[in-house]
């Protein structure tokens, strides 16, 4: 099928380092003993706990449940007993635990039952619902909870199904494309359904011929009208919204979601999540993660969710020099030391890192404004504009040049010859504005209730005063009425005052 | 001659002016001072009243007005100062030595053990944060909670402690980068300077 | 008509008065650290100015000449012009109280811009009409405003530069003026 794509500004091509992970075929975890199930896994609002610490889980149990719409449930990983619910280090550049469910396995790794859900004859929205309580979020890496994305009144033009994977040593969705084709066509045609969506597009970078030759095969044995396009190879094409732009030429900014233009977007993984939720009735429990970089044997492993990282990287036998992991892809991903933290469903990558592959970054030199981010930059920002605001810690002004559109793709800190850590600057900076934000929300909300306060005080106030107007106004009217009739003896008005000067007291 | 005619000249010209400039006196007549607004919602709405004002409106007032400094508010700190600097066109200075110096947001948290229920803190509280009823446990919403500790001294059984909000990943920020090789080359400007 | 168009221009570019007839160096320096500040003080000026061309001429040529009193010009235009900064002060503070507040002292000091009673004494040193003197005063004002917006904005981001000690606040401005200066001084190419 002929189609016309559109080209988004900058970006930047570096060396992908596919082949080592991609040549392997997605290999099984062996069990592990332990399972830390971090609460927040999802964008929006963590789920509860809904067990207790001694309890036993089967696996695919619900251990947390959602309790708000933008939320997603959590499971069991495997069979056995909850050993603790308290907080436990993430995989997060502050190194801060959360909290998170431990559970220790019993080695049986036994099924709770298990029930395909009959969507062909359900209410959408209890579709949507059944998503959620499965712990579908998008696997990408944004986590955002897939049953939200689908929870819109807009119609939808394109469905755009993002098997990009732009950024380099990441093949995880590239072997799940070469290998479980089918499964992923039968989620498209589920979503395409739900959606309505008028024409469905699979995107797929022209460096992986494979899968590409794999997902047209499952799509007309499925006898499917899915149209697999094939995208030059440039980072960051797989970005939501340069993917978008690259296929219908639509674009707006950070704050329109992509429903507002007819279009939806899903990962690859996440739709084989689905279609495994679905028709087979197994929420997330698992996902596959590529182990690469400094290691022997460089894999993708299907790993449970909760497992320790260290732990999934000694089964690719990392070198001796490995000195810290890269948790995601090396352009977008965190850099951090050596962790016990555990695999959660946006990590989609591990990458031991050592000195010989990733060197250390030269010292930062001064900007001399030779814009060669602005170049890179997909988004079609002015990052040597963005740094120097964010550097002066003048974040209105960076805000005013549309920091809020910046991706953190991190093209322009590759291209910076200077050797500028740019996203690191806007990451601070953009805290900083958010962190402004909060504040100026409480300090709103505080005046408003401080004044609702003093509006109270003043009422109470006011009622009061009136109270006492009105008892002295009855008062007055006795002694009038006593006046009046003169018959009233001394001693009875006397016994008046004292009984209204009562009244008053009460 | 000559110079009477000038006396009565400019005599005429100073009472023509003054004329136009009476008349636009009342015309362009001010009320009140709308700058006071755009200085509230810089200030953090605290009402903890460390500036020596009875709340944070009354301290906008003063500093539109030009009665009091713009470096007096702790809980608005060395930032709230710099934007009121920015807002004002004044000079910036850090917090001023009368006031406490800056501190990291605290709570208040009432220990249940100890409260004994007199809603003295209750009434203490400029912005409703702390609930209860006479002769029940009290207890400070801690997302209410501006920390300006005012209801400490109300409170007969001492049963309030301030406390410091435990970071958290949601709450955590990204730090400011090091400037490795900028700052590097500073120092060496600023040593060759000293000699 | 293009013999106006030449004067704006001159006024504006070729003999600005702040870069080239070094007038009005008090505003440029004081007011010159934020962009929107210098929006609101360029936009005074201009008023000023303006309104100030066109009344010292009716003054002088309607009072001071036909009475012999060509010496009593200078104190009758500063009188004028404090007049006329007055009024702009009141019409600011009920339109922009902001403006009033972040402008400050600047602002009734326009009244001793050397600025503001230059233009009028070399009008009449000009022997401009009163049109003429019009045109002459909004582009010097123009003048006056472009430079100022131009040396905030520089100003703005070299306050966030790594400028050596020794040149901080007000040396490296006054260094930046003196650049400004040079460059203008190129406009002069325009009146061969």
């Amino acid at each position: 099928m002929l189609r016309t794509l559109f080209s988004f500004p900058g970006g930047i091509k570096p060396d992908p380092h596919k082949e080592a992970s991609a040549r392997t075929p997605i290999a099984p975890v062996p069990l592990p003993e332990r399972l830390v199930l971090p609460l927040r896994q999802s964008a929006g609002i963590a789920p509860l706990p809904t067990v207790r610490v001694g309890e036993r889980v089967k696996k695919g149990q619900v251990v947390a449940a959602a309790e708000q719409w933008i939320s997603a449930s959590l499971h069991a990983p495997t069979s056995g007993k909850v050993a603790d619910i308290g907080n436990y280090p993430l995989a997060h550049p502050s190194g801060l635990p959360a909290p998170a469910i431990v559970i220790e396995a019993d080695g049986l790794d036994e099924w709770q039952e298990r029930q395909p859900l009959d969507w062909q004859n359900l209410a959408p929205q209890a579709v949507l619902r059944y998503l959620q309580q499965s712990g579908v979020v998008g696997l990408g890496g944004a986590v955002f909870p897939s049953h939200v994305k689908l929870d819109t009144e807009a119609r939808i033009e394109e469905l755009i199904i993002n098997g990009a994977e732009c950024e380099p040593y990441i093949t995880c969705d590239d072997r799940l494309m070469r290998e479980r084709a089918a499964e992923i066509v039968s989620g498209i045609a589920l979503l395409r359904d739900l959606t309505g969506a008028r024409q469905t597009l699979i995107a797929i970078e022209n460096n992986k011929p494979e899968a590409i030759r794999a997902m047209r095969g499952a799509i007309s044995e499925h006898r499917e009208n899915f149209a697999v396009i094939t995208l030059p190879t440039r980072y960051p094409a797989g970005s939501l919204r340069q993917l978008v732009y690259a296929l219908t030429g639509k674009r707006a900014p950070s704050n329109v979601l992509p429903t507002a233009m007819n279009v939806q977007c899903f990962n690859v993984a996440t739709v084989h999540s689905i279609w495994r939720a679905t028709a087979h009735g197994e929420p997330v429990v698992r996902r596959v993660v590529t182990v690469s970089g400094n290691v022997r044997a460089p894999k993708n492993w299907e790993a449970p969710i909760g497992m320790s990282m260290t732990a999934l990287l000694q089964l690719s036998e990392p070198f001796s020099d490995t000195d810290g992991l890269i948790v995601g892809g090396p352009m977008m991903g965190l850099s951090l030391p050596l962790t016990n933290a555990p695999i959660t469903k946006g990590s989609n990558c591990l990458i031991a890192r050592s000195p010989r592959i990733f060197p250390p970054r030269p010292p930062e030199s001064p900007c001399i404004r030779c814009t060669a981010c602005a170049q890179a930059c997909p988004q079609g920002l002015q990052p040597f504009e963005l740094y120097w605001w964010s550097r002066a810690r003048n974040f209105d002004k960076a805000a005013d040049y549309a920091l809020a559109e910046c991706i953190e793709c991190g093209c322009c800190a590759y291209v910076c010859p200077a050797a500028i850590p740019l996203v690191h600057y806007f990451r601070f900076a953009k805290g900083e504005l958010a962190a402004a934000a909060r504040e100026q929300k409480m300090a709103d909300s505080a005046k408003s209730r401080f004044e609702f306060r003093q509006f109270r005080a003043e009422r109470e106030k006011a009622e009061k005063a009136e109270k006492l107007a009105k008892a002295a106004a009855a008062q007055a009217a006795k002694q009038a009425l006593a006046a009046a009739t003169k018959s009233a003896t001394f001693e009875e008005q006397a016994q008046n005052a004292v009984a209204s000067s009562q009244e008053e007291r009460h | 001659m000559d110079i009477l005619t000038a006396i009565a000249v400019m005599a005429l010209g100073a009472l023509l002016l003054g004329a136009a400039l009476g008349y636009a006196a009342i015309r362009f007549k001010v009320e009140g001072n709308p700058v006071t607004d755009k200085i509230n919602a810089i200030l953090p709405q605290t009402q903890c009243g460390q500036c020596g004002f009875p709340g944070c409106k009354p301290y906008a007032e003063a500093i539109a007005s030009g009665k009091a400094e713009i470096n007096l508010c702790p809980p608005g700190g060395n930032e709230g100062a710099r934007k009121l600097a920015e807002l004002l066109g004044r000079d910036y200075a850090p917090l001023a030595d009368e006031v406490k110096t800056e501190k990291k947001r605290v709570v208040a948290v009432i220990v249940e053990d100890r409260c004994i229920g007199c809603t003295l803190c209750i009434q203490a509280c400029p912005v409703d944060a702390i609930v209860g009823a006479a002769r029940q446990m009290h207890t400070v919403v801690e997302a209410l909670c501006t920390g300006c500790e005012l209801c400490l001294k109300p409170c007969p059984v001492e049963c309030i402690d301030m406390r410091a909000l435990p970071e958290t990943p949601e709450t955590w920020r990204w730090p400011e980068v090091e400037r490795r090789g900028i700052k590097a080359r500073g120092q060496r400007l600023e040593s060759m300077a000293a000699c | 008509m293009t013999s106006y168009l030449f004067l704006l221009i001159g006024a504006v570019l070729v003999n600005n008065i702040i870069l080239v007839q070094i007038l009005g160096l008090c505003p440029f320096m004081g007011v010159s650290k934020k962009l929107e500040t210098a929006y609101g003080m360029g936009a005074a000026t201009t008023f000023v100015l303006t309104l100030a061309t066109g009344a010292s001429f009716i003054i002088d040529h309607y009072l001071l000449i036909p009475a012999g009193l060509e010496y009593l010009r200078t104190l009758s235009f500063i009188v004028t012009i404090a007049a006329i900064v007055q009024l702009t002060e009141m019409v600011i503070a009920k339109t922009s109280p902001l403006l009033q507040q972040v402008l400050g002292i600047y602002l009734p000091l326009i009244t001793t811009n050397c600025a503001v009673l230059g233009v009028p004494l070399i009008n009449i040193s000009h022997r401009h009409g009163f049109v003429e003197s019009l045109v002459f005063g909004a582009g010097s004002a123009i003048g006056f405003s472009l430079v100022l917006v131009l040396f905030a904005g520089i100003r703005e981001r070299v306050d966030t530069a790594d400028v050596p000690q020794p040149f901080k606040g007000a040396a490296i401005a006054m260094i930046t003026a003196g650049l400004m200066s040079l460059a203008f001084m190129g406009f002069a190419g325009l009146d061969r």
